[in-house]
């Protein structure tokens, strides 16, 4: 418990800091956001209206003040508006959020399906050609542009086969190509991983133990080996959850799938400040939160490091 | 310096190690050997099929591909090679006085770069681009940036490790003055550990530099990167796929390269990255 409280001051003192950063981000951004705010539609604005806006949003005040009422409009939750669709940010991510999480968990079974067969064959089968075939699928998974294996497969599906959609959103049919994408350049990773972790697993004393009391190969592998193989892939795989997330940039601005990355990836060509810091702001959130769930969760499954972490106090 | 002969005695014998060296090598000098100017637009000669003349046939603008390939390959096996040794820099000497000096410097400077590391590179890239805007230089500063903690915690641990060991004590004890201790006894081990990790990580920072490019952060047309150039030519895949295919394989072969390059010398000394 003191641990997590401690984690969640971190977090208190790490939102603060950020919000700084991020509130001399935009001041220091070129370009006077009120002529942005008022440039519509070519529509020339009045010295008066410039001045009225700027008193409107306390830009006339000095620094510190201008911080406290940014630091206000952030904790309601005020992120802006876009200076291209003149849309509140914060809406406009959450309205986009749900299509790049889908995109995410759609990514993580495609990648789960690939990496435990072909991980398990491989240390099952070590040096037979099934082991060849899946370090061979590893080595090239991890050295294949993934934006490129995505071209390809639009190539192939789409334009030469015509059987599913290369962009947008809509029908499940739309997330096969993306998710696949991204799923198989993931997995590479995992195969790997989850070979050597069972490799080792299965030099254990244990599974000789097990062995020599006559428990059958198969219980061996399924409850004793595979289980404890899974935490260290675990863990890798809890960091490398944000990675999942910005992985889907690439992915969403080749299908043209309508996601954050995609929104951030247009704001920054477009110079759409208020958009670009307000992804800024969203995504580190969610990052140092799902870093700080992995780390409960880790501790909570792997009782070592919590007794280590009672030793240390 | 025996982790430098024991380079020297597998790189005559491991081919994938001779392979990566000799593949920087051709794209540094390839540029020398262009048959075209990767730059030079010719509207007569749109989108050839691969000939004599034109080996990898030409664009939408009419240049010739294969210019543009090795042209490229300069660009960005050039840039990540130039991240790599900017992060070794600044990084190494870093992270090595961290570990020497200890105590509460110690203690802070690695609160800081831990949470750098927590986020993804590709995230950081992002952001860094976005405040700086899309460009070479910036995308160079932001890889370096992400690159750059885990450099200086290796350099760091192994000093840490190293450190504490009998022959350094029995230096210290002898009188050997901190500058050489440092040169003579702790640098060798971080240079080998740190070369391993830079050839693991050159990999990846040129998918990095590939896919920031092709989004659009990176590198700007006409520069001839090779993730710009499928970005650029993307409309005229269908009528012309080897636009598509030969960059692709260009940016791929380098990484697998680098990659074979890089599990060999890991699998030699055991480093973890």
């Amino acid at each position: 418990m003191i641990h997590i409280a401690k984690r969640l001051i971190e977090f208190m003192l790490f939102l603060l800091l950020l919000s700084f950063i991020s509130f001399i981000f935009i001041k220091l951004a070129p370009g006077d956001p009120v002529k942005q705010m008022l440039h519509v539609d070519e529509v020339s604005v009045t010295k008066e209206q410039i001045e009225a806006l700027r008193d409107e949003l306390k830009f006339n005040e000095p620094l510190y003040i201008q911080y406290w009422y940014w630091l206000k409009r952030f904790f309601e939750f005020d992120l802006g508006h876009s200076y291209i669709t003149k849309q509140p940010v914060l809406s406009e991510l959450l309205s986009r959020f749900p299509a790049t999480i889908t995109l995410t968990c759609a990514s993580l079974i495609v990648m789960i399906l690939i990496s435990v067969p072909l991980g398990t064959l491989s240390a099952l089968y070590k040096n037979k050609w099934v082991d060849h075939m899946s370090r061979l699928f590893a080595l090239v998974g991890s050295s294949i542009p993934s934006f490129w294996l995505g071209l390809l497969f639009i190539e192939l599906f789409a334009v030469k086969l015509g059987i599913l959609p290369s962009m947008g959103k809509g029908t499940a049919k739309h997330i096969i190509l993306p998710s696949l994408t991204l799923g198989i350049a993931m997995s590479a990773v995992y195969v790997r991983l989850l070979r050597s972790s069972l490799l080792e697993g299965l030099n254990e004393d244990y599974v000789k133990a097990a062995r020599a009391r006559g428990i059958s190969e198969k219980r061996i592998f399924l409850f004793h080996v595979f289980r404890r193989s899974l935490i260290p892939v675990i863990t890798i795989f809890g960091m490398s959850l944000g990675s999942l997330i910005s992985g889907t940039v690439v992915i969403e601005v080749l299908f043209a799938y309508p996601g954050i990355g995609k929104m951030v990836v247009d704001a920054i060509i477009r110079r759409d400040y208020p958009v670009i810091q307000g992804y800024v702001l969203f995504i580190t959130i969610l990052i140092v939160m799902i870093n700080i769930f992995v780390d409960i969760c880790y501790r909570y499954l792997n009782p070592e490091i919590r007794l280590k972490g009672v030793e240390r106090r | 310096m025996k982790i430098i002969k024991q380079m020297y005695w597998m790189c005559s014998r491991q081919l994938p190690f001779i392979l990566f060296l000799a593949y920087l090598l051709a794209i540094v000098t390839a540029p020398l050997f262009t048959p075209h100017d990767p730059l030079e637009i010719n509207m007569n000669e749109r989108l050839l099929e691969p000939s004599v003349e034109h080996l990898f046939g030409t664009d939408h603008l009419g240049r010739d591909l294969f210019s543009r390939i090795l042209a490229g390959g300069q660009v960005t096996v050039g840039t990540g090679l130039l991240v790599l040794i900017i992060v070794l820099l600044s990084g190494v000497p870093l992270g090595m006085m961290s570990g020497f000096i200890g105590g509460r410097f110690d203690r802070y400077f690695m609160r800081i770069i831990d949470s750098f590391m927590a986020f993804p590179d590709f995230i950081i890239a992002i952001v860094l681009s976005g405040i700086l805007g899309p460009g070479m230089l910036n995308l160079i500063f932001a890889i370096v940036v992400t690159k750059w903690g885990s450099y200086v915690r290796l350099a760091r641990s192994t000093v840490l490790s190293e450190k504490e060991k009998d022959y350094v004590l029995m230096a210290v004890v002898n009188g050997l003055s901190t500058f050489k201790l440092i040169r003579k006894h702790l640098l060798p081990h971080v240079v080998g550990n740190v070369f391993v990790l830079a050839t693991l990580d050159f990999g990846k920072i040129i998918l990095l530099i590939a896919s920031l490019s092709y989004i659009g952060l990176g590198a700007q047309p006409p520069t001839p990167e090779w993730g710009a150039m499928l970005n650029e030519s993307t409309p005229y895949f269908h009528s012309s796929p080897y636009l598509m295919v030969i960059p692709g394989i260009a940016i791929m072969s380098t990484v697998l390269i680098s990659n074979l390059a890089g599990d060999v010398l890991r699998d030699r000394f055991d480093v973890k990255g």
